[in-house]
């Protein structure tokens, strides 16, 4: 299937019978140009589209790159539709903030977990207000009052008539009603389809290749770009010599661009070879040419002095003083790339005043305002037909926009008004930048004579993510960016005399959120800090947490369901060892513990993690399971074995899957997972299952060999 | 620092790494050339003469582009380093990879080029395969490896003449002096890697005391 | 350059190098078949070439003539509709760009080996990278495939 098709198909669709589509709410379009309400206005028609044949396409504002959002935007809007679900159809939204904004956010935008949290009241009303026109479009026809009208798994009802109808029949009648301004909602007890393991609409096309990816879109002369980019950060071309690379069938031109030389070619294959023919001429005079060690020397040094204060309560540093003996614990992390499986792309075209892209846009607000910027030309001339992504972990979305800005900038160059596509290699992925930022972090505590530790003093070194970016002066307050503490300066446990505080300083390595942010590090220092202490008091690790959490709390619940679910015995057993460890992210519990062996090479071989998780409202137990299962995956992969390393002139060492490495199905573990039943809103699963799986591993680890991680990645032979 | 975070990061290196040095196996080291069989006629004791000819033919045998495939356990190496091949294949029943992961997923017929900036190439070879584990060189040290390989349960049943016809004039062998962009070959020739062979075996082939 | 892809013969003009995954791609357009590292560590580009297994990024084009290639697109068999069927039924994919590769190199194991238990399930499975890691996964339909295929 080519995108125009797909687009033809789209307008058709839009076109014929579609819910509303004459009412594209004036008022919510109103209502949305003064800022994003918390409740916005009903605007069913922007997000349901049900055709004669009675399938009901949900359009969604989420971008689908494997979290789920697909199934759970639908199933909200099913639900109270009462729609079967065999009915249901889903599509990406296209980028438009009037109708798509995250609602926690006031852009469109998928991240730190939100796609279902900010879009369950939305998802549930727009599905209400879609039934009630059915029901009125039904009752005008039949002549019937509305009231006497039921509506069930895709069927519209009169009993006393006899009456029945799918919902196409009055899709068209229904369109021409004005959508409800109050509806009324399901009572949770009533629930068909929330809270059920309902299959994934985009299961099927993802087994047999019909799955349409950015990489995979075609259009009538449409000309592919590689970018060569700068061997190190901040670098500029100057110029370039492409005599060799015009030896290459298929190549088209090369041309400068702000970030580095378009090679253009008729097909990829072509483009990729014409670059490595190039030579560029590189201005190495802003570029950044310091190495990881460096780095690191330099953060340590910062580590013993106190930054900006992130949260404090009583007085860590004298009773760090006054305690016989100070534990001391500093921890280094790693520059880390999200290396998704579908490289970085964009198909684009851009005719001078009007630029029409095609890619897997995290952030289309961004993307739509950075590029037009970039162009100069109007945020509305640049429309984004958002596609499937191959996995995202927070890439996709930049603050800047960069790697729309490149493609609108590879299609500018170019001319012609060709459509182009940028097409990143795995080698532009690794090397690119937009990392999780290198951590130092050092910890200090005390214990008391009761074994209750009493001080907690934890000092935090990284670049912020935030600054320099157009969200700095509204995300970073008093020097403290909550990206870089989050997790930390929270800690959950009752110690009386606390401390959290931050130095950010800057360096010119692009950085940006990782699945799961700051809390891919702060969880690691803090879960395996806190279970020394409590090794150090002799105390049990699920236990002594507990004791120091209050029982009602969610942190104590999914503690006490992962204790249970592997039926937990203690540290060791046998040839094995058992870590725990237990974190909030955006505003989801999930506690796990990992089962640790050594390998036949003396190494850490992970056999099974248990993970209990409390995300209020179950909407899709199997999702919930699939993401925690995701993310020990993820988890562990960058646990033991992910690294990014720049050398000591600035270079990034790694390039590909063969030296940036990630985990293979041999070292997957056995997952098993208990949802804790709750009743609260739901929050996202995407990421919360990452953090707690690195300590738990390496809180295992060191019950097992006496080693305590303190550098990730701790897979290799030296942490044995 | 780096450049060991570096190995690591590949896969697990240093095990491998550390398991070869501590055994002191290899003799051989990139970079190295070799002798001629000639320049061994000087040495007056046949048997001694043997030994060194022997010696000579472990900068080839004990070279990373043999060894690597001459694996110790399940998963050949790679590198000039010796680290874990990754992605992470096995040997199989047949010493071609496991039921679908075999050998010519990857390794084509020859060496294929490839656009990475790391990894220059992919080796070929028609019959790229693993050494059986009664072949495994990983790990031992020349007079382990000299009577592995005159002893025809461990040697694919070779005598002699057969054993040398094999080092001469094997394709598959004859790749580590042909191992594609990026690899260190092996050195000198396979005809004077075989001329080694043939005095060493004319010479009684003598081993190495341990 | 002549061979056939999914039973169609095909004739193609392009530099003998070019890999196998961009003829597939750009020229014949099955876009099923994924590029992911194009220096065959991650899998996502695994075809059948005379019913093997193959990476596709590291084929020469040159190298497959006169050879009969299998894409996602139109991978059958037993094999193929058990796996496809398993993989629907535990909801295997997330992201999905990885799938292909893994299902065609799913089919390819259990052509050899009908009754994998893990261990050679991680051996078959281990040139396939899935950065969502939908592993536990895969290995669940693979062992219900092969239970249907028994059955």
């Amino acid at each position: 299937m080519t995108v125009s098709q797909s687009r033809r198909q789209f307008l058709q669709g839009a076109a014929g019978l579609v819910i509303g589509v004459h009412l594209p709410g004036a008022v919510a379009i109103a209502a949305r140009a003064q800022g994003a309400p918390k409740q916005p206005a009903l605007a069913p028609n922007a997000f349901i589209r049900i055709a004669p044949d009675n399938t009901v396409t949900i359009l969604s504002k989420h971008i689908e790159f494997g979290q789920g959002p697909w199934t759970g935007l639908a199933t909200l809007v099913a639900e109270e539709l009462d729609a079967d679900w065999s009915q249901i159809r889903v599509e990406n939204a296209p980028g438009d903030v009037r109708y798509y904004a995250n609602l926690f956010m006031g852009a469109q935008l998928t991240g730190g977990s939100t796609a279902i949290a900010n879009s369950y009241m939305q998802m549930r009303r727009t599905g209400a207000a879609a039934r009630a026109m059915l029901v009125q479009a039904a009752a005008n026809e039949w002549g019937v009052p509305a009231a006497e009208i039921s509506v069930a798994d895709g069927q519209i009802a009169h009993a006393p008539s006899n009456r029945k109808s799918g919902f196409g029949a009055f899709a068209q009648a229904a369109s021409r009603l004005p959508a409800p301004q109050d509806v009324t909602l399901k009572d949770p007890a009533q629930f068909k389809l929330i809270g059920t393991d309902l299959h994934k609409p985009d299961t099927a096309m993802k087994t047999n290749g019909k799955a349409i990816f950015t990489q995979d879109l075609h259009a009538d002369g449409m000309v592919v770009a590689v970018v060569a980019h700068p061997p190190r950060f901040g670098a500029r071309p100057v110029r370039f010599d492409d005599t060799q690379a015009r030896k290459v069938s298929g190549y088209l031109k090369s041309a400068i661009i702000p970030q580095g030389v378009a090679v253009y070619a008729k097909s990829t294959w072509p483009a990729i070879k014409a670059r490595e023919a190039l030579t560029v001429e590189w201005d190495e005079s802003g570029a950044f040419k310091k190495g990881v060690k460096a780095i690191e020397d330099e953060y340590r040094a910062l580590a013993q002095k106190p930054g900006a204060s992130a949260a404090q309560r009583g007085d860590a540093a004298g009773a760090l003083q006054k305690s016989g003996e100070v534990v001391e614990q500093t921890y280094v992390f790693p520059y880390l790339a999200h290396a998704p499986m579908e490289p970085l792309d964009a198909v684009v075209r851009f005719d001078g005043t009007h630029c029409a892209m095609r890619f897997g846009s995290q952030g289309p607000t961004i993307d739509q305002m950075a590029v037009a910027a970039a162009l100069g030309i109007p945020t509305q001339n640049v429309s984004i037909d958002v596609r499937l992504a191959g996995g995202s972990f927070g890439r996709r979305a930049t603050a800047g926009g960069d790697f729309a800005i490149e493609a609108a900038m590879c299609a500018k160059a170019y001319g012609d008004a060709a459509p182009v596509k940028l097409v990143w290699t795995r080698e532009d992925d690794i090397r690119g930048g937009f990392y999780r930022p290198f951590f130092v972090h050092r910890m200090r505590g005390a214990i008391g004579a009761d074994g209750v530790p009493t001080a907690w003093s934890h000092t935090l070194v990284g670049q912020s993510i935030i600054a320099g970016t157009p969200f700095e002066a509204q995300m970073v307050k008093n020097g403290i960016d909550d990206t870089s503490v989050e997790g930390a300066r929270d800690l959950p446990y009752r110690i009386a005399n606390f401390q959290c505080d931050l130095h950010s300083p800057k360096q010119g390595v692009p950085v940006l959120w990782w699945r799961s942010v700051g809390h891919t590090h702060t969880a690691f220092a803090t879960e395996t800090f806190i279970d020394l202490l409590l090794e150090k008091a002799g105390k049990d690790p699920i236990d002594g947490r507990l004791a120091l959490l209050d029982p009602a709390s969610r942190e104590a619940g999914v503690l006490r369901a992962v204790k249970e679910l592997s039926a937990w015995k203690g540290r060791r057993a046998g040839d094995r060892a058992y870590g725990a460890a237990m974190h909030k992210s955006f505003n989801t519990y999930v506690a796990q513990v990992a089962e640790v062996m050594r390998d036949a090479e003396g190494l850490p071989k992970v056999t099974r993690v248990w993970v209990a998780v409390d995300c209020g409202v179950a909407v899709n137990p199997n999702i919930i399971r699939a993401q925690m299962e995701s993310g020990v995956g993820y988890g562990l992969g960058h646990a033991l074995y992910a690294s990014l390393d720049l050398d000591d002139t600035g270079k990034v060492v790694q390039s590909n899957f063969d030296s940036y490495r990630s985990l293979r199905i041999s070292e997957m573990p056995q997952v098993d997972v208990a949802i804790v039943k709750s009743q609260a809103p739901p929050t996202g699963v995407g990421e919360p299952g990452v953090p707690p799986l690195a300590p738990a591993v390496a809180n295992a680890w060191r019950a097992l060999t006496g080693v305590v991680a303190t550098r990730l990645p701790f897979g290799q032979r030296s942490a044995a | 620092m780096i450049a060991l975070r570096t190995i690591a990061a590949g896969v697990l290196a240093g095990a491998f790494l550390g398991l070869a040095m501590a055994n002191g196996a290899r003799s051989a080291a990139p970079g190295e050339t070799l002798k001629d069989a000639a320049a061994f006629s000087a040495i007056a004791d046949k048997h001694e003469r043997s030994v060194a000819l022997f010696s000579e033919a472990m900068k080839v045998i004990g070279h990373p582009r043999c060894v690597n495939c001459h694996p110790a356990g399940d998963r050949p190496t790679q590198g000039d380093d010796e680290h874990p091949h990754n992605p992470p294949v096995v040997r199989g029943p047949s010493d071609i990879g496991a039921a679908g992961l075999q050998c010519p997923a990857c390794h084509m017929q020859r060496n294929t080029p490839v656009l990475g900036e790391r990894i220059k190439s992919v080796p070929g070879d028609p019959q790229w395969h693993a050494a059986p584990i009664e072949m495994a060189w990983q790990g031992k040290t020349a007079a382990e490896i000299c009577a592995q390989i005159k002893d025809k349960t461990r040697n694919g049943g070779r005598d002699l003449a057969q054993l040398h016809e094999h080092m001469a004039t094997d394709h598959l062998v004859g790749w580590g002096w042909n191992p594609g962009a990026g690899r260190t070959p092996v050195p000198g020739t396979q005809k004077q890697f075989g001329d080694i062979i043939q005095a060493w075996i004319d010479t009684g082939a003598a081993c190495p005391a341990n | 350059m002549r061979f056939s892809v999914n039973g169609e013969p095909v004739d193609v003009s392009v530099d003998p190098d070019t890999p196998l995954l961009w003829v597939i791609r750009d020229e014949l357009k099955l876009t099923g078949t994924k590029f992911g590292c194009g220096i065959a560590q991650c899998g996502a580009c695994t075809v059948h070439v005379d019913g093997m297994a193959q990476r596709s990024c590291v084929t020469p084009v040159s190298a497959v003539e006169g050879r009969a290639i299998v894409t996602i697109e139109a991978v059958s068999g037993k094999e193929a509709d058990a796996v496809r069927a398993a993989w629907i039924a535990h909801d295997t994919p997330q992201c999905g760009y990885c799938q292909s590769g893994q299902i065609m190199s799913a089919v390819a194991l259990l052509r050899e080996n009908p009754s994998p238990d893990d261990k050679a399930i991680d051996e078959g499975m281990a040139g396939n990278i899935c950065r969502c890691a939908t592993y536990p996964r895969i290995r669940a339909a693979i062992h219900e495939a092969a239970k249907k295929l028994e059955g």
